[in-house]
């Protein structure tokens, strides 16, 4: 039977709507507007998962994103599971399960548990020491340590939920809507201002909905009444949007901000399908104002983990908020004021306070006297030494506090108990602040960080700006506010506040207890288990710096990056070096300030939309054709054309014995075009290519080269000369876009006199490349009155003629070595000239081929492809083609650097052909070529860097780069393979018509 | 992720923009006249400052062209844009 601790209606639950819900495969029941956690506390559950390292049984802490303990997988075995979520975040829809994670067996009977028992084993840095010997057995000890480890489980299957990205501008960013918020989001936005009001939360008010203070009032109102009023009112206000279920994640520099929008998560499955899940925000605001609130400090002390051990603002939001008591025997312990609204609040609805101990000797607040007036005990000065109670709190130890706080004396006090509630301070949220690269420095009498130096637009205002008494608040608010939004007046002028309290604090790192250090487990990092003594160790092991201690120790690198424990963890290395806390640092918080799921990341850019990609004007064809592809850069392009069931390898030798024997054709639309234009467009090309360009007449096609600075060659491509001060220049297909940046970049910045214009036309034309000893008489065939003698229109020349209508530019220049002309056309004809191509062809049996087929042909002819035979560390010199690079010319890019000593050494990896003696054996691309096969080590001249079966010659061909190559025509090398040694020999590159004849076939 | 303020076209996210070095590193108009050292000092070696750094930018995907600024490494902060063959500001 579970018990029910629903103990107050709230206006936030709605008791008319029951949910059903699994945890841990039973069913309990909750109400619409539950988080899992208040539903489970309303069930008197508390244990809910085990601690990292010990698997210590854990209970839910917190209300809020800053749960270290309460990690959950919701829906397992399902595709919307999803690990390392918060309870305290997730709010309940019938049929949603859950479950703990880090547990195995099952959370109540978990195997890892035998970890706690052997904990003086485990100290810190334990998985360092231990696991790094031998080295060989890393993976052995990984594969444990992995499977005992609660990282939670993936989805195996896909998501099923569409995810969004929406840019927005505006200009004023408020973060968090609790009273400071939104209080600065109305002034804001009634100033003109286009406002954005975001929170994590799915109802407005932050923490002062549940304020209940009766002796702090806003216009004679509590502070919770006053503030539900202001919130009517956001209603009617233009230019302010609110975004609740919100939280942002990161904080850049120059105010831009990613925000995760939850629309679905809350929705039972059958209203979630179709629906955008989640969306992310991509914020670009003029000025941000931080609204984030603080997080409750834990105590740090003996056995302070064990569930039904919480903040104590925590329990008062269960009971207030949720209407939920956390336990039926409560009892506080505090260093503040605060505790005492928590124990009233319970107290008042009829639920039992036992206790509060207070560290402090005494305090005279109003809220203090209103809890000695109910009778609750107060055991001042008192620390607690010990709890007990393995799955769910039973009692606890108390002892007197020495003066100076360090340890304790007299007798031992137990005080039975199911529920404490801890209240430590408040450290203001700062985690955004400084993620924007702003910094903080250290309060050393408040013992908080504060917001120092801000680097963008931005204020943070309320309590994570450092203000905690609603006085301080609406008076610094309404003076940050006037300064940066540049106003003289606001709402916040009229409001009238009474406060009571005293608010003093005594402020004690790590509570004493009356066994030593040693023998105790006061945990400061709750989910990593890291406790004062792993700190202490470390410190002694001689760890200074924060940062390596963090690592160390582990402390603050969960999910939660240590939101709760991290101010101890800084504040008992201070003591313990004997240092001041702000000259120790803080560490840094990184994004996200809560985890995103990859799906929010990727938003709509996954499958089809995972990267663009882009098809040529003749892609139709292709497909209809049954072509296969390959993708080049984003280009899909038509690899091989398979007729009745041949594999590639029968496709290609198709292909490329119909290309040299009768005709072939080739879809080249992709290669890079940059048109360029103006009086100095020779100049410029003299300049940027190793050959000589100012004698290319008009008509001519020229092939280019072109190095970096530092000589090695960078892209190649044939250039035409269409008009005096016009040419059309032509790159590889992967490098149009860096050849146009790289050539712009000279233009701007290092030859600004030159008078040339460059524009990319690469999208603007379709390219049909058709090449065979047939493809004049094809051409001739499409345009009868071009005439196309070789005096006419001869090799490495151009002509513009018309199909028709259709006005085109033909070159005759050839990748192949076979007769061959490139015809281009404006893209929207490209169909149709390719159709026009076949249809002429079909005498001749024309063949399309694809790439394959385009690269096993130049291979045959030894022309490089820049980027397969070369990469990035080949010269032209290195490429044997000495005859491209210019003597004469006085400069040009990457000129000076073919003269380095290293770029003239002659034993650099050189281009050479190479032949298997078997010439049935093609070599594997990538393979090592060695001279001495009985080395140790082998010594590794070069690699294959092309490989094929030449129908042509019918025998196996391959292009390698091989140190010294050049010195090595005819000497035999070996390339050795996993099963065998390849014999091959060094050749010359140019495999085929060697002497170029077919070129005018 | 900045928000620079390209010399032609405004204001605009850092995603449009290339970075591309360090600026006022002049191309020598007569390479062949330098030692291999020399070209070597103007080929690799770049300063990669801690603090006021001179830099190139490209505004790639937008209208293209280039221009410098100078930045703080330390905090990213942009001190200065200016176009390509102006003067560097005075610190
Ligand atoms: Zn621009």
């Amino acid at each position: 039977m579970n018990k029910n601790l629903r103990v107050k209606s709230s206006e936030y639950i709605d008791e008319t709507n029951r949910i059903s819900f699994k945890f841990n495969g039973k069913t309990y029941h909750g109400f619409k507007g539950d988080t899992l956690a208040s539903a489970l506390l309303a069930n008197d559950v508390h244990l809910v998962g085990r601690s990292f390292k010990y698997h210590r049984p854990r209970g839910i802490m917190t209300s809020g994103s800053e749960e270290p303990n309460a990690i959950v997988q919701i829906n397992p075995n399902t595709n919307r599971t999803e690990p390392n979520v918060r309870a305290t975040e997730v709010e309940i829809y019938e049929g949603l399960e859950a479950s703990s994670q880090n547990c195995w067996p099952s959370v109540d009977f978990d195997i890892g548990g035998i970890n706690n028992f052997l904990s003086p084993f485990f100290p810190a840095g334990f998985y360092y020491k231990t696991f790094m010997w031998p080295a060989s057995f890393w993976e052995k000890y990984e594969f444990f340590i992995r499977h005992s480890a609660g990282l939670g489980k993936s989805p195996t299957s896909s998501d099923p939920d569409i995810y969004d990205h929406r840019n927005i501008h505006c200009d004023v960013l408020v973060v968090g809507a609790g009273i400071s918020g939104i209080l600065a989001a109305k002034n804001a936005a009634k100033n003109n201002f286009k406002t954005l009001l975001v929170d994590e939360k799915n109802e407005l008010g932050g923490s002062t909905v549940y304020e209940n203070n009766e002796f702090n009032k806003i216009n004679n109102k509590t502070s919770s009444e006053w503030l539900k009023k202001e919130i009517e009112e956001l209603k009617n206000i233009k230019n302010l949007e609110i975004k609740t279920r919100t939280s942002v994640a990161a904080y850049h520099q120059y105010n831009y901000l990613l925000a995760r929008e939850n629309l679905t998560d809350h929705l039972e499955a059958k209203d979630k399908t179709n629906k955008i899940r989640q969306r992310l925000l991509k914020i670009r605001a003029k000025k941000v104002i931080l609204a984030t609130g603080a997080l409750e400090r834990p105590l740090i002390f003996n056995n302070n983990d064990r569930p039904g051990i919480m903040l104590s603002s925590a329990i008062k939001k269960y009971s207030e908020f949720y209407g939920v008591a956390c336990g039926s025997k409560n009892v506080f312990f505090t260093n503040n004021d605060s505790a005492y609204e928590s124990a009233m609040s319970l107290y008042n609805k009829g639920i039992n306070v036992k206790a509060i101990i207070d560290i402090r000797e005494q305090s005279e607040s109003k809220i203090v006297k209103k809890v000695k007036e109910a009778g609750i005990k107060i055991y001042w000065s008192h620390s607690i030494v010990d709890t007990t109670g393995y799955k769910r709190l039973n009692s606890i130890s108390i002892m007197k506090l020495s003066n100076d706080g360090t340890s304790v004396t007299g007798s031992k006090i137990s005080i039975s108990c199911d529920c404490l509630g801890v209240a430590g301070g408040w450290t203001p949220a700062v985690h955004l602040y400084t993620q924007s690269g702003s910094k903080l420095k250290f309060d050393e009498e408040k013992k908080i960080f504060l917001p120092n130096q801000n680097t963008s637009e931005q204020i943070s205002v309320g309590s994570c700006g450092g203000d905690f008494k609603i006085d301080e608040i609406i008076k610094n608010l309404n003076q940050k506010l006037k300064d940066t939004l540049n106003i003289n007046e606001t709402d916040l002028d009229s409001i009238k506040v009474e406060i009571d309290q005293e608010n003093s604090k005594r402020n004690i790192w790590l509570l004493p207890s009356d066994k030593p250090l040693g023998k105790t487990k006061p945990f400061v990092d709750y989910q990593n288990d890291a406790t004062a003594k792993d700190i202490k160790l470390a410190l002694r092991e001689g760890f200074r710096s924060i940062e390596h201690v963090k690592r160390y120790t582990t402390t603050g690198m969960g999910t939660d990056q240590g939101k709760l424990g991290n101010m101890h963890a800084l504040g008992i290395i201070a003591d313990t070096a004997g240092v001041k806390m702000g000259d120790l640092g803080t560490t840094t918080f990184r994004p996200p300030y809560t985890p995103l799921t990859f799906g929010t990341i990727v938003g709509r850019n996954v499958g089809k939309f995972f990267d663009i990609f882009r098809r040529t004007p003749i892609n139709d064809w292709h497909v209809e054709n049954k072509a296969e592809f390959e993708n080049v850069g984003q280009w899909k392009r038509a690899w091989y054309y398979p007729i009745n069931g041949e594999t590639m390898h029968q496709a290609v030798q198709r292909e490329s014995k119909a290309a040299r024997e009768s005709a072939g054709i080739l879809d080249a639309s992709t290669l890079g075009k940059i048109d360029i234009q103006g009086s100095d467009a020779s100049e410029f090309l003299n300049r940027v290519y190793t050959n000589a360009w100012s004698k290319l007449a008009i008509g001519k096609c020229r092939y280019g080269l072109m190095l970096n600075e530092d000589g090695m060659v960078y892209d190649d491509g044939v250039t035409t000369r269409l008009g005096e001060n016009h040419y059309i220049m032509t790159t590889t297909t992967g490098g149009a876009a860096n050849v146009l940046g790289k050539l712009e970049d000279y233009l701007q910045t290092e030859w600004p006199e030159l008078d040339v214009y460059l524009t990319s036309v690469t999208d603007h034309y379709a390219t049909a490349s058709l090449c065979g000893p047939n493809s004049k008489k094809i051409l001739k065939k499409i345009i009868p009155d071009l005439d196309l003698s070789d005096e006419n229109f001869p090799h490495m020349s151009f002509k513009e003629a018309h199909i028709g209508n259709i006005q085109c530019r033909i070159m005759r220049i050839s990748f192949t070595g076979e007769h061959s002309y490139e015809i281009n056309v404006q893209a929207s004809y490209g169909k149709d000239l390719w159709e026009k191509c076949m249809e002429a062809g079909q005498e001749f049996d024309i063949t399309p081929y694809g790439t394959e087929t385009m690269h096993l042909l130049r291979a045959e002819k030894g022309f490089i492809i820049v980027g397969q035979d070369t990469d990035g560390t080949m010269t032209p010199i290195d490429l044997q083609m000495d005859w491209i690079v210019s003597k004469k010319k006085y400069d040009f890019i990457g000129k000076r650097s073919l003269y380095r000593s290293d770029t003239m050494r002659e034993d650099r990896k050189q281009l050479v052909g190479l032949l298997t003696d078997d010439p049935n054996i093609v070599l594997e691309e990538g393979s090592q070529i060695v001279s001495e096969l009985n080395q140790n080590p082998v010594e590794m001249l070069g690699h294959v860097t092309s490989s094929y079966f030449s129908p042509n010659l019918n025998k196996s061909i391959a292009l390698a780069v091989v140190r010294g190559g050049k010195g090595m025509m005819g000497k035999k090398l070996f390339v050795p393979m996993e099963n065998k040694n390849i014999n091959v020999t060094v050749a010359n590159p140019v495999f085929y018509d060697e002497k170029n004849e077919r070129l005018n076939a | 992720m900045f928000l620079i303020n390209c010399p032609y076209c405004g204001e605009r996210d850092q995603q449009e923009f290339k970075a591309g070095g360090e600026a006022h590193i002049e191309r020598p108009k007569q390479p062949t006249e330098l030692s291999d050292d020399e070209w070597a000092e103007y080929l690799f070696m770049r300063k990669n400052i801690k603090g006021i750094q001179f830099e190139r930018w490209n505004h790639a995907h937008g209208c293209r062209k280039w221009f410098n600024m100078v930045r703080d490494t330390s905090n990213d902060e942009i001190k200065a844009i200016y176009k390509m063959g102006e003067k560097p500001p005075a610190q």
